[in-house]
């Protein structure tokens, strides 16, 4: 099931005094099972973006498809694109408000009329999705967790919700770097095992180098820059104007280049960095 | 979004009414309310009238915004004016059955209406004029001698200045928690009184969590820059009493002086 | 001067929930000196950097500033306005409704005249480069700008020491950059200590000191090249480590010699050409 963005822009306050255009002819298709890394600076308009894909803001030109269901003529009853689409929001774990870890998982699950039976089958996987055991944590306060704890089951808290589509806005804000790979682990394992679309909204270019196989830069409202990864992050110098950071290991190859080297350009991991340098380096030494 | 909200009602500006000391403004509107309740005659309502006209000429104050001050309580002040025109007993102008209006009623009914009416605008210039920090710090100050009597004044303002602080940072909160819970299938606008009470418990339990932490946060960063309660405290910004303020007072206690004084006309 | 001696700290002691967040700790912090503590989230840093302004009080050891002990009550005051701290949450910490009347809060709770307030609010504010934003309400302001405010106010009291404990955790990359620029300008132009507590390893780049700990007690401490050059140990210590370091210590490994304390882009180029 495929999203389509359509001519889409939006205005904050269309018409008053304090009236803000967030995003400007927004085209985009986002196909089922990419792993989409979406970045720019603070107020490229990313969040505005993700949060149309939801219908949780409806454009002021322009229409979004998710699958067959188009939030314009739907926006009586956006349930069920809210079902297909699940958004994590920064900070997730601020969401929490049951009695207990079962209950708020099952809020989604529940909002939605299943059978408790269903409900609880949903609460089960999602819980074990993030990599918490259920028996232990199902009768347990939310508030009592650790911050790493809550977080997951914010997030699993979504994902009870079964949807085709997974948003995430900067779902590593504020964890150690354990912390971090642990979530984006977690997330690339649903990813490939249960085929199920990512978009990971981040800051962090090394996580996005890593896991994403689609990069999408926002600036100023608009889709500046839209590739593969080796693509997007090889051209260094576009990125920097962005005001983007690039990993530094593409740094160092576009650095390298510039003095005449012939190195790969779209290098973006450490390890694949030390082999190329390596090879170039043998190279060098046989010629 | 929510947290464009300025805060309180307030009107930046430069008028001598602005200039004014908040103290000055608090009393002199209490000093009028006085005055207000104790007129009787046209002559007292007039006078009361002709005020109120000053006031909102030397605020600069453009005369929609207080109009909109009245739409609250316009059903307040029709429900009065109803009430006097129906229950006054009097020489009778108008009857249809049981109802009766009399010449005293009318005379009443305007008189109360007014008297409502001068009561907002008076109070809804002090808030216009004055931004919700002055307001605070001037009650502070107005109880301060309360102190010796049990009266926690600093403590009060304290709580009212970072509550006026909290108050968009909370509205944005607010925002993203319903975004969070809408995005699970939460419904915030459908059902009836009960069904929409108890939906708002997904919002109003995290927004209770976050502001006890907030709270927690806020005193351990307020004791590390040397925060302990009022005493020994000084204030960057003064209040200070001017001529003008003196002025206002003065003729205030005047004024509400006349007032009793129109009553033996 | 911060004398932390035979520092141990525990909480909820004598329950079964009893935990020993700071498990021994020596260090001493000198004057002007920028120091970073590194660890991972538990392993006792934001502990430790309470104990430096008695918000927190040792359950076994002592903390001395400028001689002066956190555990003796008379003392605290004094000790607060010569460490001064900033948070983690920029929002939480800023009281007032504009922003000097925020920074002007700790001058006032010392009780000075108002001008002396006034000078201080409008130097402070200077410092840190946000003297346009004076009459600006804190919620119209971005994370970076918060936590710049929240330090103007506290270099408003003049302290000997700046303690950031986590200060961008929560800041995007723009934010996290303005702060770490004004903390460095403030250690290197105003002679101010700095303790900065972070598990971001790209902030020790320019300390004086980076002190590692994990599980309470200091692991690592040194040069930040002294430091970052232990790969593997930081690896095992879960942290993360620059991706020009990283990179040297793979090639290391497989044969090409190269200094073991690379830092940035700039070094690896001048090491792989010459």
């Amino acid at each position: 099931m495929r999203i389509i963005v359509e001519n889409v822009a939006y205005t904050y306050k269309a018409g008053s005094p304090f009236e803000a255009q967030a995003l400007k002819d927004i085209n985009l298709t986002i196909e089922p099972g990419e792993f989409v890394g979406l970045i720019g600076h603070t107020g490229s308009g990313k969040s505005t973006l993700v949060q149309h894909l939801n219908g949780l803001l409806l454009p002021t030109e322009g229409n979004v498809y998710v699958g067959d269901l188009d939030v314009v003529s739907n926006k009586g009853n956006l349930r069920q694109i809210r079902q297909r689409v699940g958004l994590v929001f920064q900070y997730p774990e601020h969401q929490l408000f049951e009695e207990t870890v079962f209950n708020d998982v099952a809020f989604g699950p529940k909002n939605l009329g299943l059978e408790p039976g269903e409900i609880e089958r949903r609460v089960k996987r999602a819980l074990e999705m993030v990599r918490l055991d259920y028996e232990t944590i199902k009768d347990r306060s939310p508030f009592a967790l650790s911050g790493g704890q809550m977080r997951r089951v914010a997030i699993a808290g979504v994902l009870a919700m079964e949807p085709q589509i997974l948003i995430l806005d900067e779902p590593t804000a504020g964890l150690d770097p354990t912390g971090r790979d642990e979530i984006l682990e977690e997330i690339a394992k649903m990813h490939s095992t249960l085929g199920i679309t990512v978009v990971l909204v981040s800051h962090n270019m090394e996580d996005v180098a890593r896991y994403a196989n689609r990069v999408i830069v926002m600036d100023q409202g608009q889709i500046a820059m839209d590739g593969s990864p080796r693509e997007i992050f090889s051209q260094v110098d576009q990125l920097q104007s962005l005001g983007l950071g690039v990993p530094m290991v593409g740094v160092l190859m576009a650095k390298l280049n510039s003095l005449g080297h012939n190195l790969r350009g779209d290098i973006l991991t450490v390890e694949e960095a030390s082999n190329e340098i390596l090879m170039w380096l043998r190279g060098k030494k046989d010629a | 979004m929510l947290k464009d909200i300025t805060i309180g009602q307030y009107i930046p500006g430069n008028s001598i009414v602005h200039r004014l000391d908040p103290r000055t403004k608090i009393t002199v509107a209490m000093i009028f309310m006085i005055a207000l309740f104790t007129v009787n005659n046209a002559v007292g309502y007039i006078s009361m009238g002709v005020f109120t006209a000053l006031a909102i000429f030397l605020s600069q104050i453009p005369f929609h915004y207080l109009l909109r001050g009245l739409r609250p309580i316009l059903i307040i002040i029709i429900f009065t004016v109803t009430l006097h025109l129906f229950l006054t007993p009097g020489t009778e102008i108008w009857r249809w059955g049981v109802l009766k209006i009399t010449w005293e009623g009318v005379i009443q009914g305007f008189f109360m209406g007014m008297r409502l009416v001068f009561l907002i605008f008076i109070t809804s210039l002090l808030t216009l004029t004055t931004s919700p920090i002055s307001l605070t710090d001037g009650m502070e100050y107005m109880l301060a001698p309360g102190k010796r009597i049990g009266i926690p004044a600093h403590e009060l303002a304290m709580m009212m200045s970072i509550a006026l602080r909290f108050i968009p940072t909370l509205l944005e909160e607010t925002e993203k928690i319903m975004k969070a819970q809408m995005a699970r299938g939460a419904d915030f606008e459908s059902g009836n009184l009960l069904r929409r009470a108890k939906n708002m418990i997904p919002l109003l339990v995290p927004l209770f969590v976050s502001a006890f932490r907030r709270a927690d946060d806020l005193a351990m960063a307020m004791e590390a820059r040397c925060y302990r309660g009022g005493t020994g405290r000084t204030r960057m910004k003064e209040l200070h009493l001017y001529t003008r303020d003196y002025l206002a007072m003065s003729f205030l206690i005047l004024f509400a002086i006349y007032a009793i004084f129109t009553r033996m006309l | 001067m911060i004398q932390v001696s035979e520092l141990e700290h525990c909480y909820n002691q004598g329950t079964e929930n009893a935990k020993w967040a700071v498990a021994g700790v020596n260090l001493t912090i000198k004057d002007g000196e920028f120091v970073v503590i590194i660890g991972h989230n538990g392993s006792g840093k934001s502990t430790l950097a309470k104990h430096f302004n008695a918000l927190l009080l040792p359950t076994k050891g002592s903390v001395l500033v400028d001689g002066f002990d956190t555990g003796a009550e008379e003392s605290v005051w004094e000790i607060r306005r010569r460490v001064g701290m900033v948070f983690q949450n920029p929002d939480n910490q800023l009281v007032a409704t504009t922003v000097e009347e925020d920074v002007a809060f700790g001058p006032e709770n010392l009780g000075l005249p108002p001008q002396e307030i006034r000078n201080r609010v409008d130097e402070a504010l200077d410092l840190v480069r946000m003297t346009d934003f004076k009459t600006r309400e804190p919620h119209l302001l971005s994370g970076g700008q918060k936590q710049r405010v929240a330090i103007a106010g506290v270099i408003a009291m003049r302290p000997n020491f700046l303690v950031l404990d986590e200060p961008t955790a929560m800041l995007d990359p723009q934010g996290r950059k303005e702060v770490i620029s004004t903390v460095q300008n403030l250690n290197k132009t105003e002679g101010l200590g700095v303790v900065h507590i972070t598990h971001y390893m790209d902030e020790a780049v320019n300390a004086d000191r980076v002190i590692v700990m994990e599980d309470g007690k200091i692991v690592l401490e040194g040069k930040p090249r002294e430091v970052f050059a232990q790969v593997s140990k930081l690896k095992e210590l879960r942290m993360d480590v620059p991706q020009m370091t990283e990179l040297a210590s793979l090639l290391r490994q497989r044969g090409v010699d190269l200094p073991k304390d690379i830092l940035s882009v700039e070094e690896m180029v001048k090491s792989l050409c010459g």
